[in-house]
């Protein structure tokens, strides 16, 4: 076993490398770029027996990696952020195609404004297009993930694309002490790749994805392809089973951080998490019963998991590090159906949205959102949807605006 | 100096008497784009994989029937010549590590509307053609979005009426030139066809499936839904296409444009015109002559730089 201090990026890419990848279709964008940097360094090096190819845009980048993965070999491709939204055409239709391939997504803000910092928009805007989407926190766990994510988009169970994903700079640019799982036992446990019925050879001519007259042939095949992304949930729980039992890390569909015995439970994705941790860990030292469930797969969502993780809490906290405007935190809503009508059930489901753009959340917001829990939970009222910004945010951006509004006085601009 | 190639193809007595594509398509009557896809499929043959772009085409392979005796695949109306990408890639990967042998590689066909090939797909055929990708591109061009209604495109005249384009002088463009635009890129070869000189059609199959490379196809296509003519008429308008000389038959190899049947006596474009609605403004209620003569003069300049 070796031990490397890897960043999130270069995580992925071992995990693209150790499931010997056949193909990578690529394309640049900040802070994705280093995870094709480093696939193409081992490439021309002769360290990973693969093709790259860099297509013109992630429109094209995804159509080619779904034909290729249709012809039957096995595809790793990466992005973010505005190449996620420009191949976002390509995503729902390839995941219609039931070819499988694992495509990483280094989250990122939408424009406008354009940023490059995080946040987790772009991967809640492909939350309804077929691919599976597994969520990471730490290094370690998007390299495993990354190998697990093949498994699970190939198994005949399943036949969908996945995505592994993680966060913009947090993850992507930070270094930590990564196992490196064994070349060989990776490769055992990842396997051959098994085109399945789904390819093109010769010999045995097929169409694929072809066009469809009328809403019966439609329903059946989009009906297909939600119950193969429901089985998900069993077939990821199995893999993280196999693979701790081959490398010793255990996964689950959600992360429950001393959660069994709290009272009041943050709900948070990514790894702003550990953030939570950090703040629980502070909280159980003051005497509060308190715990973080963060859920990895965000589809198929472990709706039943969570139902029975939260029955008879008191408060819950869901933290969104994105905002559906008009609406709110996309993963309150999701807890809310995954919730609604179970017995014991939480009465209080509060939602924050915070993190956004690459903010950070302080542990004194965790202490102010553990109080809220408690409040509502003394009052009996839930408060409503709060974005997080401090009074000292929005004095420096008066003070910015004031700053350019004597900028633009001095230059003659009319305001 | 005329080269004589060697081919199979001197005459229509060597072309194949029975088409490979299947029958029974929900093409219109007298389809043009069809006619050429039946010709080009011939020769092609069934170890193919044709990669579909959106348009009237993709209505060819209706789940769960296709007329195509090879594979297929639609992808989306951008894309298709990046999902030849992925395919090409792929096989090259399975013939390279073993996985399988030569009898099942195939050609990699991309089949295209003029709205994908001189639009929306452009770029994404860009790509292919700097990464110098081995693949036959066929773009079937009815000068219109067909399948939306033929509204214009880039590929559509001077002067037609599409459903976006009904005012008196019709589309107010001009058609851009796909030929030269491929062209610019140095690909193996280039070639205009049409489905009416099915000879000079197949030769240049022929030549293309010889090579290795970008081989990029333009099919005029006459259409007799969205230029408004009598199905019976397709091939006569064809003919008309590249007897007026509005439609010039060419190709591009080794740097040359060559073509490859010159109209010596052009026929006045008036006669392919009249016979299409959709320049029907041009000699009724009154005959347009600026607008004849433009057309006319457009074409004229073309062939004097043709030697
Ligand atoms: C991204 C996208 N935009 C628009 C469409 C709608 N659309 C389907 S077919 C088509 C026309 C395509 O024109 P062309 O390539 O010339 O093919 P034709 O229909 O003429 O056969 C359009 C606009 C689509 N399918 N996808
Ligand atoms: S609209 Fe034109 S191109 Fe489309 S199928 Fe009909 S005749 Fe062919
Ligand atoms: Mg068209």
């Amino acid at each position: 076993m070796t031990r490397l201090l890897l960043t999130g990026n270069a995580a992925a890419a071992w995990g693209a490398r150790l499931a010997a990848t056949d193909y990578i279709p690529a394309f640049p964008i900040t802070p994705q770029t280093e995870i094709i940097e480093a696939l193409a360094n081992w490439i021309d090096h002769n360290e990973m027996d693969a093709r790259m190819v860099t297509l013109e845009s992630e429109h094209s980048m995804i159509t080619a990696a779904g034909t290729a993965a249709a012809t039957g070999v096995r595809v790793f491709s990466a992005t973010s952020s505005q190449g996620l939204l420009y191949g976002m055409e390509m995503l729902y239709t390839v995941a219609g195609w039931r070819a499988p391939f694992v495509l990483a997504n280094v989250s990122r803000g939408l424009a406008a404004p354009i940023t490059l910092e995080p946040d987790h928009n772009d991967i809640v805007a492909a939350r309804d297009c077929g691919f599976l989407q597994i969520h990471c926190a730490t290094c370690q766990e998007v390299l495993d993930n990354t190998l697990i994510a093949f498994r699970l988009a190939e198994d005949e169970r399943i036949r969908l694309p996945v995505i592994v994903n993680l966060d913009g700079f947090y993850l992507s640019f930070t270094r930590e002490p990564v196992e490196l799982p064994d070349a060989a036992q990776a490769k055992t446990f990842v396997a051959d790749f098994d085109a399945e019925n789904i390819r093109f050879r010769a010999s045995s001519p097929v169409s694929q994805a072809v066009a469809v007259l009328g809403g019966t042939p439609y329903s059946y095949f989009r009906y297909q392809t939600h119950l193969a992304a429901q089985n998900g949930l069993t077939v990821y729980a199995e893999l993280c089973d196999e693979f701790n039992q081959q490398f010793g890390r255990q996964y689950a569909a959600i992360e429950n951080y001393r959660a069994d015995d709290a009272e009041l439970v943050f709900v948070m994705m990514g790894c702003f998490a550990t953030k939570a941790k950090e703040a629980v860990d502070q909280l159980r030292e003051a005497g509060w019963a308190i715990g973080l469930l963060r859920p990895r797969l965000l589809r198929p969502l472990p709706k039943e998991d969570f139902a029975r993780l939260l029955a008879g809490k008191q408060a819950v906290a869901v933290v969104d590090q994105n905002l559906s405007m008009g609406m709110g935190g996309v993963l309150h809503s999701e807890l809310a159906t995954s919730l609604y009508g179970q017995s014991d059930a939480p009465q209080h489901l509060l939602s924050f949205v915070g993190g956004l753009g690459g903010r950070d959340i302080s542990t004194e917001e965790f202490f102010a959102m553990a109080d809220a829990m408690k409040q509502a939970v003394s009052s009996g009222q839930t408060p409503p949807t709060r974005l997080l910004y401090s009074d000292n945010e929005f004095k420096e951006i008066r003070k910015l605006q004031a700053i350019a509004k004597v900028q633009n006085e001095t230059n003659g601009e009319p305001r | 100096m005329i080269d004589i190639p060697v081919t199979l193809y001197r005459n229509m007595k060597n072309l194949p008497s029975e088409h490979l594509l299947g029958g029974g398509t929900p093409m219109c009557a007298g389809c043009g784009g069809l006619e050429a896809l039946n010709q080009v499929y011939d020769i092609v043959g069934d170890k193919s994989v044709f990669v579909n772009a959106a348009g009237c085409m993709t209505l060819l392979s209706v789940y769960p029937y296709t007329p195509f005796r090879g594979s297929w695949i639609y992808t989306a109306m951008g894309s298709a010549p990046a999902g030849a990408q992925g395919v090409r890639d792929a096989l090259d990967i399975l013939l390279d590590k073993n996985r399988i042998g030569n009898e099942d590689d195939m050609e990699v066909v991309v089949l295209t509307g003029d709205g994908s090939a001189y639009g929306m797909g452009m770029s994404a055929t860009s790509g292919t053609l700097d990464r110098d990708l081995d693949y036959l591109y066929l773009c079937y061009d009815n000068e219109g979005y067909g399948n939306t209604g033929q509204q214009f495109s880039a590929a559509t005249p001077h002067g037609a009426k599409t459903a976006t384009s009904k005012g008196p002088h019709g589309y107010p463009g001009f058609k851009k030139d796909l030929f030269e635009i491929w062209a610019a890129h140095k690909p193996a070869y280039v070639a205009t066809i049409i489905g009416a000189e099915p000879v000079d059609l197949a030769r240049k199959i022929e030549k293309a499936m010889s090579m290795k490379g970008p081989r990029m196809l333009i099919a005029l296509s006459p259409c007799p839904t969205g230029w408004d003519f009598d199905p019976k008429e397709t091939v006569n308008i064809g003919k008309l296409a590249v007897k007026t000389g509005i439609w010039p038959l060419k190709e591009y190899v080794d740097g040359k444009i060559i073509h490859t049947k010159i109209p010596r006596e052009r026929k006045p474009v008036e006669d392919y015109l009249k016979l299409q609605g959709r320049f029907k403004h041009l000699f009724e209620p009154q005959r347009d002559d600026e607008l004849i003569n433009e057309i006319q003069q457009r074409v004229d300049r073309y062939w004097e730089d043709v030697s």
